[in-house]
């Protein structure tokens, strides 16, 4: 019964947050649409009880992707003039094309078997060995620890080719524009008083994702934000790319996951498996290198192809 | 037991690449070119071993990643196809390599390293991608290779740094997005109708409901779009003709192929006796693709748009196999399937050859429209050569790669009785004559007075003359040679 009245609104909502995001007269109007969209879906993911998705919505769908398109927006000359809406054709065919898409897809999520095959049960009866509380960990670590390997192998890609996009006459210097710090700003107040509790959660966050909802990815999402914030309020500057460090920090995750897997050929049964009774440390090992390389992948992205000088 | 043997040179040929891009990104510098050539040569090496391993167990290599057993784990397969396609795109990408010794010799920091650095982290970087988009046999293990296909791709269409690249590339980033949605859309309905994404365990057990079908549409559709298959075919052109020549090479040989390899598996191991009207539609779009692409590519008055044109007319052969290993007569579904593997490596050499020696004559005279081609024979032989050698494989001719492939494919059609296709094979055939034929002659024309040809460099005409030469030696391959691709080809039942 209570179930009902917390499910409709915020079905009701998602949708509205959804249809504001396309009715959205101004690039600003969209980007708060959108983010509306992934804190309403958190709580979808909450009503779901599906605790990890809804963390990870939280911080990487509503926040960390939000700040790039806000950032990008207001770089874009943002709200000021909307683009020119494509033209009533296009929009029409969008339109039904989704809408019908929409329909097929409620209609084969239906038709789906009333009892989902999962395999949840077989997760939980094989997370012994690996020292794990966390179900969703023991599936990203050990049994598809190749996705994740791959995954984050991805964010490097993606910084070199962010990197890759800038104007030759600024490749070698620092990512992301100059900002000119307010010291008194209230910009410059929050960049110092947030970071210091921000990275002890941050690093609570990716502890703790060994055995409750968290991990790497979300722990090192608001890592991320801890640094990006003293960037904006211009109170530190950032390394240039040319810093070997900056680069051993956004690949270290992913090098330490491979040297482990390797290591698996002569220590384990495998490439990818673990030595019994190291999986644990191994697996943490492997979080550690990869939470500081989340964090420092996800705020090269947000700063985007290096544009400012080196300071001297 | 973890896998067959030889099955960790599937985890190698993964591993390698991708460690290699990590060690070169932080290393930069010359440092970081030497660590991609040597990770490619040492990547072929690999192929080659994979390739001879499969031929001589005669079935496929696996891996349990882990030592988990699907549906909980992950594994790792090379097949026929995958051994070949892996095979090309090693030749392809050592191609590359020595390519870009020249092209792209000083990585650095400083003014002028950019290209140079981000082309040789990307060039291992696209070849971990593709191993995995060759190799994993879990459906979103592919997802994730398509993504890092979709990111490596971008970038190297975008090396140049010109503006006006950008646009080309943001919609060929749009089309390759919502590809991905679409593929993903599919992997949760299918992970929610049967509780697992490998492949092998989804092989013949699946059904023909509703979410499956749905599921199967969506990620045909999501791979068409990344395949540029007619009529999705506008954003290829501009995004392959306007890339650099080493990144339109591999763009239109290799990147393309990876979508390929992945609804091939979708359709003949996941999908439930794939729907033949579905088939046969896909193969009138492969056709579209022929005339139309072949037909405008007639008519490009720019050299690299013609190759890129050319890509989505070959493109459409590979779509003709379908209905055709769906016809229910085992000898015929053989030979077009052996026609379909054998067009998608033929093309795959001869279209990274033709595009790195268009790079090559328009470096060395300075135009790249077609009608100003005269003199280039003469100023670039092999490159003209290689060009030409790489047309007739496109065409068809004998005793090409090329030649093979739709040799294969016509008697297919011709012995389920489809024989309209086999229309569409030889007007394609003859299309593709035709805009060859315009490249050569104009290139065999005589120079123009006041024009002094660049040299250019021995070691870039000769990689892209292997290349050609490759693509036409495929048709000499030994009997032997070609069953390979036959080695865990899927039985359809008809």
């Amino acid at each position: 019964m209570t179930g009902w009245m917390l499910d409709l609104p915020l079905a009701l909502g998602l949708f509205g947050a959804g249809a504001a995001t396309l009715a959205a007269r101004s690039l600003f109007g969209a980007v708060l649409g959108f983010i509306s969209t992934g804190l309403i879906a958190t709580l979808v993911w909450v009503r779901l009880e599906a605790p990890d998705v809804a963390l990870t919505e939280a911080v990487i769908g509503a926040a960390a992707t939000s700040v790039i398109i806000l950032y990008v927006a207001s770089r874009v000359g943002g709200g000021a003039a909307p683009p020119a809406p494509p033209h009533i054709a296009l929009r029409v065919l969008a339109a039904t094309l989704s809408a019908l898409l929409a329909v097929l897809l409620a209609l084969a999520l239906l038709a789906l078997p009333e009892q989902a095959p999962s395999l949840a049960a077989p997760v939980l009866e094989k997370i012994g060995p690996t020292g794990l509380g966390n179900p969703v960990t023991a599936v990203l670590m050990a049994h598809r620890a190749i996705d994740t390997l791959l995954e984050s192998a991805v964010l490097v890609f993606a910084v070199f080719v962010i990197w890759s996009m800038a104007p030759d006459r600024r490749w070698g210097r620092a990512p992301g524009p100059a900002f000119v710090a307010e010291p008194h700003g209230p910009l410059a107040f929050l960049a110092r008083v947030l970071p210091p509790i921000g990275i002890v959660i941050g690093i609570y966050i990716a502890w703790v994702g060994a055995d409750a909802p968290g991990g790497k990815f979300q722990g090192g999402a608001v890592l991320a934000a801890m640094w990006v914030l003293p960037w904006i309020a211009g109170l530190i500057a950032p390394p240039s790319i040319r810093d070997m460090r900056l680069r051993l920090a956004i690949a270290a995750g992913p090098l330490v996951f491979l040297l482990v897997g390797l290591a698996g050929f002569a220590w384990a049964e495998g490439f990818l498996a673990y030595p019994p009774g190291y999986a644990k440390i191994l697996i943490l090992l492997i979080e550690t290198a990869m939470t500081l390389s989340v964090a420092t992948a996800m705020a090269c992205m947000i700063a985007g192809p290096p544009e400012r000088r080196p300071q001297p | 037991m973890i896998g067959t043997p030889g099955g960790s040179l599937l985890v190698l040929a993964i591993a390698l690449p991708l460690g290699a891009t990590l060690i070169a990104f932080v290393l930069g510098g010359q440092a970081a070119a030497r660590i991609a050539r040597a990770s490619l040569w040492l990547w072929l090496a690999l192929a080659v071993a994979i390739v001879a391993m499969v031929i001589a167990r005669g079935e496929p290599l696996t891996y349990l990643l882990g030592g988990f057993t699907p549906p909980l784990g992950i594994a790792l397969a090379a097949d026929g196809l995958a051994a070949a396609m892996l095979l090309a795109s090693a030749i392809v990408l050592v191609a590359a390599g020595l390519f870009g010794r020249v092209a792209y010799p000083a990585p650095s920091w400083e003014k002028g390293g950019r290209a140079a650095f981000a082309y040789w982290c990307l060039l291992p970087a696209l070849a971990a991608s593709l191993a995995v988009a060759f190799l994993a046999r879990d459906l979103f293990s592919l997802f994730v290779a398509l993504e890092m296909l979709t990111f490596t791709a971008l970038a190297l269409a975008c090396l140049d740094g010109r503006p006006s690249q950008f646009k080309a590339e943001l919609r060929y980033l749009l089309f390759a997005l919502l590809g991905s949605v679409l593929y993903l859309l599919g992997c949760a309905l299918l992970y929610g109708a049967y509780g697992t994404l490998d492949i092998g365990l989804l092989a013949g057990n699946t059904r023909a409901d509703a979410p499956t079908r749905l599921a199967g549409a969506l990620m045909t559709v999501g791979l068409l779009a990344k395949m540029a298959v007619f009529p999705l075919h506008l954003w290829l052109p501009p995004a392959h003709a306007g890339a650099p020549p080493a990144g339109s090479a591999l763009l239109s040989g290799l990147v393309v192929k990876g979508a390929f390899v992945l609804l091939v598996r979708l359709w003949f191991w996941v999908l439930p006796g794939p729907p033949v009207a579905g088939a046969e539609l896909l193969a009138a779009l492969g056709a579209a693709a022929i005339l139309v692409g072949s037909v405008v590519a007639l008519r490009q008055e720019r050299l690299k748009a013609l190759i890129a044109y050319s890509t989505v007319a070959q493109i459409g052969y590979l779509f003709l196999m379908f209905p055709l290993l769906m016809a229910g007569d085992p000898d015929a579904a053989t030979r077009a399937w052996m026609g379909g593997m054998m067009q998608a490596v033929s093309h795959a050499l001869a279209k990274a050859a033709m595009f790195l020696a268009a790079g090559l004559i328009v470096q060395s005279i300075g135009e790249d429209r077609v009608a100003g081609l005269c003199g280039a024979a003469r100023a670039t032989p092999l490159s003209v050569l290689a060009i030409g050698i790489g047309g007739l494989s496109l065409m068809g001719v004998p005793p090409s790669g090329g030649f093979t492939a739709k040799w294969m494919l016509l008697r297919a059609s011709v012995d389920t009785g489809q024989w309209w296709w086999s229309l569409v094979i030889l007007a394609g055939g003859l299309l593709t004559g035709g805009y060859v034929y315009r490249l050569v002659a104009a290139a065999l024309s005589p120079t123009p007075e006041g024009v002094t040809p660049r040299p250019v460099p021995r070691i870039q005409e000769g990689a892209v003359l292997v290349l050609a030469l490759l693509s036409m030696l495929l048709g000499l391959l030994p009997l032997s040679m070609l069953g390979l691709a036959q080695i865990g080809q899927p039985v359809i039942a008809p």
